[in-house]
């Protein structure tokens, strides 16, 4: 198994936030690209460390973590929560000499599918330079 | 309870250099409460050390497991099978853990991936303090329930020392309490300041006490 061998997008999406802007963007017919697989949790505060590291086990070359705006999230500290472990995972990638910036956390609005495209277009273009 | 943190990554793997197939085995107990070598993170390591392995093309077969008590030969039994899979074992326990592994598996190397530091509790979210040290002559009745041994960064059993700061800080460390402060305003909440003119005798640490042994007498 190496990193990055399928160039696939793991997107863990908040049902209430990510997930609705991402079927915003199909209803829309916004393009972004097609190596993105999308997760739909009911928080991004579902999301564990090792949810994220294992996705990079499994040959992921981009990890995002897509939730509700900070204030909003419907579970309180769930989106909070997430954004710590986005970063322990990032520093735990660096450890093991991978790019941390491989792993984002997104707050979006579920309404925002111009902002769940960019998220997307903007990882798969990090991918491609790294 | 114990407080330990991890051991470097690079530390860690420096020490599996050579291994094909390991065990990694946390412990449900102190280690889990501080984040230092439970369940989680027992998943946690075992993936780092997939992914830096992979990234250089290394074979490393990795088995993961978790007991309740890893100072509890009772419960480490529980993991044989796996040992004898695996060509070398990662604690992800306390020293006490380790060695109980190491003892009971000895034709099998034994890595320690964490440092044990103290005897502590929590003060908030992922934040551990040292409470005790374990010196084996209490003197808590004398100072209100606070430790001048560990607490005080000189360990003094007579304080405080004269240099305390304003505020009340630690002369060595200004971002700690003064622990003569601290027994000082705990004994005045309890109407038993004239503990404060104990006079106590220097700890007798020349007596062998290492390693430490007690016999509990059976209920």
């Amino acid at each position: 198994m190496s990193v990055g061998r399928d160039n696939r997008i793991i997107a863990f999406c908040c049902e209430k936030s990510a997930y609705l802007a991402a079927d915003r963007a199909g209803r829309m017919r916004l393009c972004y690209p097609d190596n993105v697989r999308i997760i739909r949790v009911p928080c991004a505060g579902r999301v564990g460390t090792l949810h994220i590291l294992r996705a990079f086990e499994e040959g992921a070359a981009g990890v995002l973590v897509m939730g509700c705006q900070e204030g909003a999230c419907q579970h309180l500290t769930g989106n909070l929560r997430a954004r710590d472990r986005v970063r322990y995972a990032a520093a735990l990638l660096r450890e093991v000499g991978m790019d941390g910036e491989r792993v984002k956390m997104v707050n979006l609005a579920p309404d925002t599918a111009e902002k769940f495209v960019r998220a997307v277009k903007d990882m798969a273009e990090e991918i491609k330079e790294r | 309870m114990i407080i330990a943190e991890r051991k470097r990554f690079e530390e860690i793997r420096s020490m599996l250099a050579g291994y094909k197939k390991i065990l990694v085995v946390g412990c449900g107990t102190c280690v889990t409460i501080c984040w230092a070598g439970g369940e989680k993170e027992v998943g946690i390591l075992a993936s780092q050390l997939r992914l830096a392995s992979n990234k250089v093309g290394d074979e490393l077969t990795i088995l993961e497991a978790t007991v309740e008590r890893q100072c509890e030969r009772e419960m480490v039994e529980e993991v044989k099978d796996k040992v004898q899979q695996v060509e070398a074992i990662v604690s992800m326990a306390c020293g006490v853990g380790v060695q109980t592994m190491a003892d009971m598996f000895e034709g099998k190397p034994v890595f320690p991936a964490l440092n044990t530091t103290f005897m502590g509790m929590p003060e908030g979210e992922g934040v551990w303090t040292e409470k005790c040290g374990g010196c084996g002559d209490c003197m808590l009745y004398w100072t209100g329930g606070i430790c001048p041994v560990v607490r005080c960064a000189k360990g003094l059993l007579n304080g405080p020392c004269g240099g305390t700061r304003r505020g009340g800080k630690c002369e060595i460390d200004p971002e700690k309490d003064c622990a003569w402060v601290l027994i000082y305003r705990r004994l005045e909440k309890q109407g038993r300041l004239d503990l404060m003119r104990k006079y106590y005798e220097p700890k007798n640490y020349r007596a062998v006490k290492r390693p430490g042994k007690v016999q509990a007498m059976q209920a």
